[in-house]
């Protein structure tokens, strides 16, 4: 297969471009229309060669939408910022409650921590409107539907698996030794724990939180059952933004533009971590 | 609890004794209990909204009903057709990503620094939220002004409706799913891919082995943990599929899309019928956990595997 022959080389390179083109052309398209005028997008045959307008992403910053029927006012940059805050705080709250976790599953035998571990891992691929319906029904009666609080919370289900396994990956491979030694030099389990072990995991528990933060954000369900228009993420936004009559394409573009934006670069960033997080640590990569 | 002991018995393989912790372990791991407890604690609500009589609408006829929520749907068609959309649509999914998947892998085997590249940027897709990949697809899709529906015009099929025929819907959110999901398989059947032992290649190659030969004898056998990793993993959400096809169709044209968590989303926020809701969750999830119980099994053995590794 490695060394090919001229035809063999030539069929390889086509099979590339092809496949490039194939999951590359929808973002690069999307692209171009954000940077197009109604009258640009709508005009038949397509033009890959156009004058560029920032309009659309004006009108998506200021919250002023023009459409056929008026003015209409839209705060898309409101979702944005919720997808900001929701996903910061859901990784944050995931660190600070998975990573003594995951430590405690990586040094210590104990039955309790193998439980947990599974539970949270066998939730990870049962149904989460299974959890979420109920939940919308607790909420209520609690008054956490649609707070910063009670979304958070939920997103606890995405990001704290992700935390627990890798980061337990990474504890376990850091040899106890150091820590035994650091400890028998007269030091507190707590200052072992904060200067060695975390330390070490450093890039470990890097990784878990970048990739936290891709997933919390790209989540889609969740906050369609527990958040209104106000507290609402990109993902529902977008939805919402599209199904809202007369809104303009190239705003419709433009929007999904600035919704992706921010986990396709952050994840070009974490790239090195992506096997083993997505695999979650079952394949290193 | 069995699917407990037998994890508890496989990922404490091969692993160096651990010591036992009194209290310190437990303080630790209190808040993730925490959050097992707010999961568990919908989970069981949901197990006894399914065995009931429960309309949101008319709470009054709340009641215990059994079995019953489960008796109807053997006889109703809505959810015989829900359980074939699921099974078609996962197996279309996960059988065309895991060929185009495997079939990328094997291309960008040689760690160049050109089929690095070329790996991290089919990333992108998987790293794009599913429910915007739909809308991405939708504008390209519009009959309008969509460029797909101006590229399949060209070919003279003019009438294309994509997601809203029903007789193309179907190939449409399957067409989505393969663009946000085969770089899944991808990057995993690569890992495994470059980190198999070279020897069994090289003596091949010494002896002249033909090459479909060391494919089908060699590699495929030698891959066969991560495809079925990575298969089980997509198994798992594709039976799940919510984003896609609520973001594409919601569920239609018609009932053509209603896979289950669709169905039930409607079920409950639609129909406000929360025992019947439930209980379609609850099959889902039954088929889901055997699935599960597979998957983690296979997975842990990989995952120690390339922990010894490193």
């Amino acid at each position: 297969m490695d060394h090919g022959s001229l035809a063999g080389r030539i069929f390889r390179g086509v099979a590339l471009a092809l496949i490039l083109v194939f999951f590359m052309f929808p973002i690069v398209w999307i692209l171009l229309m954000s940077f197009q005028t109604n009258e640009q997008i709508l005009r038949i045959p397509p033009r890959i060669l156009f004058e560029p307008t920032l309009a659309n992403y004006e009108a998506l910053i200021s919250g002023q939408l023009r459409t056929a029927a008026g003015n209409l006012e839209i705060s898309f940059m409101h979702n944005l910022w919720n997808s900001f805050v929701l996903s910061s705080l859901a990784v944050v709250l995931a660190l600070v409650l998975g990573v003594p976790a995951a430590y405690a599953f990586a040094r210590y035998k104990f039955k309790l921590g193998e439980t947990i571990a599974f539970t949270l891992l066998s939730f990870r691929f049962a149904p989460p409107l299974l959890v979420l319906l109920p939940l919308s029904l607790y909420y209520q009666e609690l008054g956490l539907n649609d707070t910063y609080v009670g979304i958070v919370w939920v997103y606890q289900l995405i990001a704290l698996p992700l935390i627990l396994w890798i980061v337990r990956g990474y504890f376990e491979d850091i040899s106890p030794d150091i820590e035994h030694a650091y400890r028998l030099a007269g030091h507190s389990w707590r200052e072992a724990f904060t200067h060695i072990a975390v330390p070490l995991a450093g890039p470990g528990i890097a990784a878990a939180a970048l990739l936290s933060f891709i997933f919390c954000w790209n989540n889609f369900v969740f906050a369609l059952i527990l958040a209104s228009a106000d507290k609402q993420p990109v993902t529902v936004g977008a939805l919402a933004f599209v199904t809202a009559s007369g809104i303009q394409y190239g705003q419709i573009a433009a929007a999904i533009v600035l919704s992706v934006m921010p986990t396709l670069l952050l994840a070009l960033y974490a790239q090195r971590y992506l096997v083993e997080g997505l695999s979650l640590g079952a394949v290193k990569g | 609890m069995s699917m407990l002991q037998l994890l508890q018995t496989n990922v404490l393989t091969g692993r160096t004794a651990k010591p036992r912790g009194r209290i310190l372990p437990y303080v630790l791991s209190l808040p993730a209990l925490l959050v097992c407890v707010a999961i568990l604690v919908p989970f069981v609500t949901a197990a006894v909204y399914s065995l009931q009589r429960y309309r949101l609408n008319l709470p009054y006829l709340r009641g215990f009903v059994g079995l019953d929520n489960y008796i109807d749907f053997l006889s109703d068609p809505a959810f015989w057709n829900t359980l074939r959309i699921s099974l078609v649509y996962t197996a279309l999914t996960v059988a065309l990503e895991l060929l185009l998947g495997l079939a990328i892998a094997l291309l960008l085997r040689r760690p160049t620094r050109f089929h690095n590249a070329v790996s991290i940027i089919l990333l992108l897709p998987l790293m794009t939220a599913p429910a915007i990949a739909a809308l991405m697809w939708k504008l390209m899709t519009n009959p309008g002004f969509g460029i797909l529906s101006y590229l399949v015009g060209l070919f003279g099929i003019t009438d294309f409706k994509w997601a809203s025929d029903p007789s193309t819907a179907l190939f449409t959110v399957v067409l989505v799913d393969i663009w946000v999901y085969t770089p899944f398989i991808m990057i995993l059947l690569l890992a495994g891919l470059r980190s198999l032992p070279r020897q069994p290649f090289e003596a091949a190659a010494l002896d002249g082995v033909p090459a479909s030969f060391v494919f089908f004898r060699i590699t495929l056998p030698m891959l066969a943990p991560y495809i079925i990793t990575a298969s089980l993993f997509r198994l798992l959400d594709s039976i799940q599929q919510f984003d896609i096809i609520y973001a594409m169709t919601q569920g239609g044209p018609g009932d053509r899309l209603m896979v289950f968590q669709v169905q039930s989303y409607l079920e409950f926020f639609q129909y406000t019928n929360v025992g019947r809701s439930a209980a379609l969750l609850m099959i889902l999830w039954l088929i889901t956990n055997i699935l599960s119980n597979i998957f983690i099994k296979h997975w842990l053995r990989l995952r120690a595997r390339a922990h010894r590794q490193a």
